[in-house]
């Protein structure tokens, strides 16, 4: 699979709300296939949101999703998960009382049994040789980075076209940082489309080839990677570039 | 027979009820561990199964202490009855889930709690006013197989209630350890929305703890009659209350515990009857609660902290 233009994904006018907070305000996001397409904003503008609008557990108010060419937003999250999306969720969360091999086995709850899943298995021990090192153990006694290792393989083991990823930086030392966002892109070379919610703009942008910037449920900029990179109020509110250091 | 003697036949006694006790004591750590639902409901569902398990018995000829049965059709007619009277009761564990209880899951607060207990008092004045109130005799076709044990007497009915209740425990433990939906009842119990997006139907799993915790409670309610030789539509509530003791006194949410709950709840029943007078026990019990829950609040084997968002 290459970027070929064709669109896998196609988030039209959606609006979500939580009662009366108006999360998601008119958002249209497209996403093609074989794409990096991160999603970049501060704190609470709606980036979570739009993560489970997509995978089906916050339902939108208005607004269409469109996966693979077939309107999706009306179906349960499960069928979703069939159809080839899969989640990296915000911290992790994995099963913290599971095995590392249990929350793998979970992400491959809608793939069959069998020889496929022992190869989808070696994949992603072949990926991360430190996931098959601690397949046995419980996946809460992990250490961060470990755990974000899991999340992305238990995501792998679905098969998805498109995973969705949540802030796959957060909380981890820039060591594990560099780690996973090369894994991301071994993954997307491999493959798999991504759509990734980031507030380490720097890193994200890096990697991505396009790029949205939501700002209170609004999409405020969009734009390839190499432009939002230029954009001064891009540099100045996400790549911590003060005006200051600019002129000296 | 030796003091020594009579605590060992209490002990016997103590583990027959502990059995029935834990398999009742499953059902309330299922639906909570997934829910966080105290499901009272679940008293009264082991009150009708016992009536189920007595009817099915009644409906192969055996009523009272008349019909003596032996080797394949003692099993025969043990293995149908447990398998009717639990397939009875899962199902209708099912029905209040799907067609009461589902409905509240979106609804904080005691809505769903306070459902239980409607639920719990429809079926105790369905049994009493369609069976009545009198105690019925249970039917005991076990014929009287004895061993003596020093002095203390091991009956053939102790034996089959411990072999049921551990195949019965032992294939609960396989099923949410290895099967497919019993892992997905484990990470629903961890994170909900994060099994969803797994791919796990949630309502399935849901349905499939208040089955299995339904079934168990009806074998439950089969052993109560074969152990006390009678039943009536009163039993939900003190062995329902006693066995929901259990399962808070295991760590509530946790299938070992549950089990583990269970058994010290019926050995600190007939021992602490013995030490102490019958008239006591529910003082011993309930003591012996205040007490665990004070110094472990999350129960012999629970988790301090639930790990949940
Ligand atoms: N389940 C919910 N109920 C009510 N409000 C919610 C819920 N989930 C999110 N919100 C609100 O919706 C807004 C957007 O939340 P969201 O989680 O999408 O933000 P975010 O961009 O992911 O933030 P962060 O960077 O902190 O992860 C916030 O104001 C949040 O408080
Ligand atoms: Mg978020």
């Amino acid at each position: 699979m290459s970027r070929d233009g064709s669109l896998l994904l196609e988030f039209t006018g959606i609006n979500t709300y939580y009662g009366d907070l108006h999360a998601l305000k008119d958002v249209n996001y497209t996403i093609g296939r074989g794409e990096i397409v991160s999603l970049l904003g501060g704190n609470a503008c709606g980036k979570s949101t739009t993560m489970k609008t997509i995978m089906g557990v916050v339902i939108p108010a208005t607004g269409t999703v469109i996966f693979d060419g077939k309107p999706i937003e009306k179906l349960p999250t499960s069928e979703r998960v069939r159809r080839g999306i899969a989640p990296v969720l915000e911290a992790r969360r994995l099963f913290p009382r599971m095995t590392v091999y249990e929350n793998l086995e979970m992400g491959a709850y809608t793939q069959p049994k069998g020889p496929q899943f022992n190869e989808d298995l070696e994949r992603v021990y072949e990926l991360f040789p430190r996931v098959k090192e601690r397949r046995n153990q419980l996946s809460g006694t992990l250490s961060g980075g470990e755990q974000q290792m899991v999340a992305i393989g238990r995501a792998l083991m679905a098969r998805p076209r498109l995973i969705c990823m949540d802030e796959p930086s957060m909380g981890l030392s820039p060591l594990y940082v560099e780690q996973v966002f090369d894994i991301i892109q071994t993954i997307n070379k491999q493959g798999t489309t991504i759509f990734m919610v980031e507030q380490n703009a720097n890193m994200a942008l890096s990697i991505a080839h396009r790029a949205y910037v939501l700002q209170t449920g609004r999409v405020v900029l969009s734009g390839t990677a190499a432009e939002l990179r230029e954009n001064p109020s891009i540099r100045e509110a996400y790549l911590g570039e003060l005006k200051v250091d600019a002129a000296a | 027979m030796t003091v020594f003697d009579v605590y060992l036949q209490q002990v016997i006694n103590g583990l027959n009820l502990g059995a029935m006790y834990a398999l009742l004591a499953l059902g309330f750590t299922l639906v909570y561990g997934i829910l966080e639902l105290i499901n009272f409901s679940h008293f009264n569902v082991f009150m009708v199964g016992s009536f189920v398990a007595l009817y099915t018995l009644e409906a192969f000829g055996l009523s009272g202490q008349t019909v003596i049965l032996a080797g394949l059709p003692l099993v025969g007619v043990l293995l149908v009855t447990f398998a009717v009277t639990m397939t009875v009761t899962g199902t209708i564990g099912v029905g209040i889930e799907r067609f009461l209880l589902r409905r509240l899951r979106a609804v904080k607060g005691p809505a769903a709690m306070i459902t239980t207990i409607g639920v719990s008092y429809i079926l105790f004045n369905i049994v009493l006013l369609t069976v009545g109130a009198d105690t019925h005799n249970f039917a005991n076709p076990l014929p009287t197989v004895t061993w003596a044990i020093g002095g203390a007497s091991l009956r053939l009915r102790d034996v089959l209630i411990w072999i049921v209740s551990a195949v019965l425990m032992i294939a609960l433990t396989y099923f949410v350890q290895y099967t497919k939906i019993g892992k997905a009842m484990r990470a629903t119990a961890q994170d909900p929305e994060a099994a969803r997006m797994m791919g796990v139907e949630v309502d399935r799993v849901i349905m499939t703890a208040f089955f299995l915790g339904s079934a168990l409670a009806g074998a439950g309610g089969l052993i109560f009659g074969l152990y006390y030789n009678f039943t009536s539509f009163l039993i939900g509530f003190t062995a329902g209350l006693r066995a929901f003791t259990a399962a808070v006194l295991g760590g509530i949410g946790n299938v070992p515990g549950a089990m583990l709950g269970g058994l010290l709840i019926g050995l600190v029943e007939t021992i602490g009857s013995q030490i102490i007078g019958a008239s006591w026990a529910d003082v011993i019990i309930f003591a012996i609660l205040v007490l665990v829950l004070v110094f472990r609040p999350a129960g012999l084997l629970g988790r301090i902290a639930p790990n949940k968002s």
